[in-house]
C-alpha cells in the first residue's frame, strides 16, 4: 500500500475514535451514551428513599424501607441497600442523582409511557421518531459511525425509532460472523420490503466497521444485565457507535415487590461498576456518559400484593467522569399528590436530553427535541 | 331543478354506495379460479406457506369457496396429542414452599424442561396439522389475550390456556372473552387473585381495557380504578392453581364502569366492554394487522366489524369478512406483511415438505427470532409486523434458511446430542445451545423441492424455469432475481435467502 492511502484510511480509522487527539480535529466522533433502561417502571421511592418523612411509613405500611436497609449517601441522602456499589463514584463525584423526574400529564401505560419518553414528546402528542434519531439526523460525527445506536437485550427500538441506523444484536463476535449473509441493495422499494431492504444494508455496514472485541481484565457479573454490559464495553471500546442502549426488564413490580427490586439494582448497580471498570481500562471512560430511565415511577401508596401500581416521578442517575456529582431536581412531596394519588414530578426528562445533546454532544437541543427545555446542568460542558 | 345540496343525508347514501360498489368489486375478484399465485398467496397468508401439493388443490377454487373450505376445516382441538406430563398434579406455592431445597430444586427443572416440552409440541402441531388457520388463530388469540412465562411457572397453566384458546379460536368472543378472565394462566400473569376487596390491584382492569378489547381512548383511569374492584373474586385454589370464586373478597359495592352502574361483577364488566362499539372495530383491527395490510382501512374494517357485533361477536363472521379481502389473493408492496418467526420456519418446512429434526431445537431457534413462545416479552404481546426484522433477527432468520438446506453432518451430531429432549437437559453453554437449536431447527431436501417443480438440482435454469420458482416460492418479485444460467440448487437457496421470501 502506498503511503498516500495509507494515510487517507488511518484517518478514517481515526475519524470514529475519541481520544485527545479529538480536540484537535473538526471531524471528532460524538462522545458515548449508554443508556440503562430500566423496563417496567422501577419505584423511585424505594430506590432514593424519604427514610425521615413520617408520609413514606404512612403509605408503605409494608414496603417501606429502614435506614439500615439503605446506603447514605449524605445525610438526607439514602440510597437503597444494592446501590451501595455506586458509593465509591459518589464520593468521587461521578455521580447525579437527578430526582423527581417526569413530565407533565403523565400517562400510565407502560407502552405510551415509554412511547413518550423515546420520542421527547409531550403527553397529547404522538411522534413517530425517536429523539436519537432526530439528534443523530442532524450530527455530520453520528453519519460517520458504524451505526448511530446499538441496542442490547430488547428487540424494539425506542429512542432510535423512525430511521435511525440502530443495530439491534447480542453478541458482536456472532454478529459480524454471519453479517456475510446479509445483501447490499439499492433496488427501489416500499412498506416492509423497503424495511427488509434498510435492514440489510445495516448489517453489511455494521458487520464490516464494529471490528475485533477486546478481552477485559474487568470481571463482567454472570448475568443477563452482565452480559450485554459485555457486549457494551465492547462496542463503547470501539467507539465506532455513539450510543448504546442497555435494557433491564422486570421492574413492573405490582407484587412481591422487596425481594424483586432488591435483586434488579443489585444487578445494575454491579453492571455499572462493571461497564465503568472494562471502560476504563480502554481509556475510553473520559468520554462516557451513563444515564438510567424507566417509563415512569410507581406509586406512592402500596397495594394489597406487596407492590405497586403505575406511577410517576422518578429518580434517575448519571455516571461520568464529566458529570458535576451532587443531586439535582427537587424531590416530589409526598402529601401533594395528584388525583390518582401519584408524586408531581418536578424535573422534566426533556431537561436531562437537553444537557446531553447541548453540553455532552455540542448540538441543538432545540431543534432535536422540538422545542426549548432548560438543560439541566449536570454535565461539565467544559469537556465538549 | 334537482336540489343536490349535500346534506348528512345525502353524504351517508353516497358513503354507502361507494361501500357497496367497493365490496361488490372485491366480490367480482372473488369470483374468479385463484390460480397456481393467487392460491399460494392465500394459503400463505391464512396459514403457514403451502406445499405444491396444497396449492395444486386450491387453484381451481375461488377465493369465496377456498374461504369457506378453509374455515371448514377450523379445529378446535390439536391433532397431535398432548404432551405426556399435563395430567401431572401442579405443585401450588403452599406445597412448594414447604419441600426440602432438593425437591425445591428438581421441581424447577422438571418446570423448565416441561416448558421447552411444551413448545416442541406447539411447533410440532402447527408442522402436522391440517388446519394450518387453526394454528394462525390460536397463534392470534396467544398474541392477544397474553399470558407468559416465567410468571406463569407451571406449564400446565399454559397448556390449558392453549387449550382454551384453540378451543374458542374461531368460536364466539364473548365466550372466549369470559374463559380467558378465569383462566388460571391469566389469573397468575395479571396478579387478579390478589385483588381483593379494600386492596385493588389493578393490572388485569387496565389490560383488559387497554390490551385486549377496547384499545387507548375508549376509557379513563377511573373506568379501569372500578372494573379492578368489580373483578374482586376471581381467585385461584393455593395447591391445586384451578379457578375458584371467593365471595368473601369480592367488592359488592356499587361501581361505575363505562356508563354502567350498579354493583357490577368481573362478568358485568366484560360485558359492559362487549357493549363499547370499540370492541368490535378493536378485534377487527387487529384481525386485519394480522391478514391484511400493514393499514387497516377504516371503511372496510367498519363495515365487519358491525358484522362482528351483530353476530354475537361471531369470530368465524369477522375472519370470513377478513379472509375475502382482495389483499388476501395478490398484494401491492405497500400491504406485503412480514412473516413472524413461526411463520418462517414452519412455512419453510411445510413448502418443503420437510421437517423438524428436533423440535425443541427449532423453538429455541424461532426464541431467538424474538418469538419464544409461550413467553412474549410483555403484556402487550409481540407488536409483529417491521418490528420482526432487525439486524439481529433478520440474521438469525437467514442462518435457520441457509441449514435447513445444507447441514454438515458432523454439526449435526455434535448438535444433536446437546439439544434437550422431554428426558434429558440441554448440555453445553447457552451459546453452543442456540448454536446447536440452529443447527438442528428444520430440515428441507432441496432435491425434493426441486423436483415438486419438475427441475433438477445440478440443472441450469432457463428464465422461465427461474421465473415459475420465484412464484412458486415467494408471494412477490425476489430482489435479487438469479440469472439464467444458475444451477436450480443455487437459484433455489438464493430465493430463499432472498429478502422477498421473509415477507408474505
Amino acid at each position: 500500500m502506498n503511503r498516500r492511502r495509507f494515510l487517507q484510511s488511518a484517518a478514517v480509522g481515526a475519524a470514529c475514535f475519541s481520544g485527545w487527539a479529538r480536540a484537535a480535529t473538526r471531524d471528532a466522533p460524538p462522545r458515548l451514551l449508554v443508556l440503562f433502561e430500566l423496563r417496567g417502571g422501577n419505584d423511585g421511592l424505594n430506590t432514593l428513599v424519604p427514610v425521615h418523612d413520617g408520609r413514606y411509613r404512612d403509605l408503605r405500611p409494608r414496603l417501606a424501607l429502614a435506614e439500615s436497609d439503605l446506603v447514605a449517601l449524605a445525610p438526607n441522602l439514602h440510597l437503597h441497600g444494592s446501590l451501595a456499589p455506586w458509593l465509591p463514584l459518589w464520593n468521587t463525584s461521578e455521580m447525579a442523582v437527578l430526582q423527581g423526574v417526569g413530565y407533565p400529564q403523565s400517562d400510565l401505560s407502560h407502552f405510551r409511557s415509554i412511547e413518550i419518553w423515546d420520542t421527547a414528546s409531550a403527553s397529547s402528542e404522538i411522534v413517530q421518531t425517536g429523539w436519537l434519531t432526530r439528534v443523530a439526523e442532524n450530527a455530520a460525527a453520528f453519519r460517520r459511525c458504524a451505526a448511530d445506536g446499538v441496542i442490547l437485550g430488547a428487540a424494539d427500538l425506542g429512542p432510535f425509532t423512525g430511521g435511525a441506523r440502530a443495530i439491534a444484536l447480542s453478541d458482536v463476535r456472532r454478529f459480524t460472523a454471519m453479517a456475510r449473509l446479509a445483501l447490499t441493495s439499492t433496488a427501489p422499494a416500499q412498506g416492509a420490503l423497503a424495511h427488509l431492504l434498510r435492514v440489510e444494508n445495516e448489517i453489511v455496514r455494521a458487520g464490516t466497521e464494529l471490528g475485533p472485541v477486546p478481552a477485559f481484565s474487568t470481571e463482567f457479573p454472570r448475568t443477563p444485565l452482565g452480559q450485554a454490559v459485555q457486549q457494551a464495553a465492547a462496542l463503547g471500546s470501539s467507539r465506532r457507535v455513539p450510543v448504546i442502549r442497555v435494557t433491564l426488564s422486570g421492574f413492573d413490580t405490582h407484587q412481591n415487590q422487596l425481594g424483586v427490586q432488591a435483586n434488579l439494582l443489585r444487578q445494575l448497580a454491579e453492571g455499572i461498576v462493571a461497564l465503568r471498570g472494562a471502560l476504563v481500562e480502554a481509556g475510553v471512560w473520559d468520554d462516557t456518559l451513563l444515564l438510567t430511565y424507566s417509563e415512569f415511577g410507581r406509586r406512592p401508596r402500596e397495594n394489597g400484593s406487596g407492590g405497586t401500581d403505575h406511577g410517576t416521578a422518578n429518580v434517575h442517575f448519571a455516571f461520568g467522569r464529566s458529570i458535576r456529582g451532587g443531586v439535582y431536581g427537587e424531590p416530589p412531596p409526598l402529601d401533594r399528590l395528584d388525583a390518582n394519588g401519584n408524586l408531581q414530578h418536578t424535573l422534566d426528562f426533556r431537561s436531562i436530553y437537553a444537557a446531553i445533546i447541548a453540553d455532552w454532544w455540542g448540538l441543538d437541543a432545540s431543534r432535536a427535541l422540538r422545542g426549548r427545555f432548560n438543560p439541566v446542568r449536570f454535565i461539565d460542558a467544559r469537556h465538549a | 331543478m334537482v336540489d343536490l345540496r349535500f346534506t348528512p343525508r345525502l353524504i351517508a347514501r353516497i358513503a354507502q354506495a361507494l361501500i357497496v360498489i367497493t365490496l361488490a368489486a372485491a366480490e367480482a375478484t372473488a369470483a374468479v379460479p385463484l390460480g397456481p399465485e393467487g392460491a399460494q398467496h392465500l394459503l400463505t397468508r391464512a396459514g403457514f406457506a403451502p406445499s405444491p401439493a396444497e396449492v395444486l388443490a386450491f387453484a381451481p377454487l375461488t377465493q369465496t369457496q377456498a374461504v369457506d373450505r378453509l374455515l371448514a376445516g377450523v379445529r378446535t382441538t390439536a391433532s397431535a396429542p398432548p404432551p405426556q406430563w399435563i395430567g401431572d398434579p401442579v405443585i401450588g406455592p403452599r406445597e412448594f414452599r414447604s419441600l426440602p431445597e432438593e425437591s425445591q430444586k428438581a421441581e424447577r427443572q422438571r418446570n423448565v424442561r416441561r416448558s421447552l416440552d411444551l413448545r416442541r409440541w406447539w411447533l410440532e402441531e402447527m408442522v402436522g396439522t391440517p388446519s394450518p388457520l387453526t394454528e394462525r388463530m390460536t397463534l392470534f388469540w396467544h398474541n392477544r389475550f397474553v399470558s407468559a412465562q416465567p410468571k406463569v411457572r407451571w406449564p400446565q397453566l399454559m397448556y390449558r390456556q392453549n387449550v382454551l384458546l384453540r378451543q374458542n379460536a374461531v368460536g364466539n368472543f364473548r365466550v372466549l372473552l369470559h374463559a380467558i378472565a378465569r383462566d388460571p394462566a391469566m389469573i397468575v400473569y395479571l396478579d387478579s387473585a390478589t385483588n381483593r376487596r379494600g386492596r385493588p390491584n389493578e393490572n388485569f382492569a387496565r389490560e383488559v381495557m387497554e390490551l385486549f378489547v377496547l384499545g387507548r381512548g375508549h376509557y379513563t383511569e377511573q373506568d379501569i380504578k372500578e372494573a379492578a374492584r368489580a373483578f374482586t373474586g376471581f381467585s385461584l385454589d393455593p395447591d391445586t392453581l384451578a379457578f375458584v370464586y371467593r365471595p368473601g373478597i369480592h367488592d359488592d359495592g356499587t361501581k361505575s364502569v363505562l356508563g354502567v352502574r350498579g354493583p357490577l361483577d368481573g362478568d358485568r364488566v366484560l360485558d359492559a366492554l362487549l357493549e363499547e362499539p370499540a370492541a368490535a372495530e378493536f378485534i377487527v383491527g387487529k384481525l386485519w394487522l394480522e391478514f391484511v395490510s400493514p393499514r387497516p382501512d377504516p371503511v372496510r374494517v367498519a363495515v365487519i366489524a358491525t358484522r362482528f357485533r351483530s353476530s354475537g361477536y361471531d369470530i368465524r363472521t369477522a375472519l370470513r369478512g377478513v379472509l375475502m379481502q382482495p389483499e388476501l389473493v395478490a398484494a401491492g408492496e405497500d400491504d406485503l406483511l412480514v412473516k413472524s418467526p413461526v411463520e418462517l420456519l414452519v412455512g419453510l418446512v411445510r413448502q418443503g415438505d420437510g421437517r423438524l429434526p428436533n423440535a425443541t431445537g427449532a423453538a429455541v431457534a424461532v426464541a431467538a427470532m424474538g418469538q419464544n413462545l409461550f413467553s412474549a416479552p410483555n403484556v402487550r404481546g409481540w407488536p409483529g409486523g417491521e418490528a420482526w426484522i432487525n439486524t439481529q433477527s433478520l440474521l438469525v432468520r437467514k442462518q435457520s434458511i441457509e441449514r435447513a438446506l445444507a447441514r454438515p453432518e458432523a454439526a449435526a451430531r455434535e448438535a444433536r446430542a446437546m439439544l434437550p429432549s422431554a428426558d434429558a437437559p440441554p448440555a453445553g453453554n447457552p451459546k453452543q445451545l442456540l448454536e446447536a437449536a440452529q443447527v438442528m431447527a428444520a430440515e428441507v431436501d432441496p432435491a425434493a423441492m426441486l423436483k415438486s417443480y419438475r427441475l433438477q438440482p445440478e440443472r441450469p435454469l432457463a428464465a422461465d424455469d427461474i421465473q415459475r420458482l420465484a412464484g412458486g416460492l415467494l408471494v412477490v418479485a425476489p430482489v435479487s432475481q438469479p440469472v439464467p444460467g444458475t444451477l436450480a440448487y443455487d437459484a433455489l437457496r438464493a430465493l430463499l435467502l432472498d429478502p422477498a421470501y421473509q415477507l408474505k
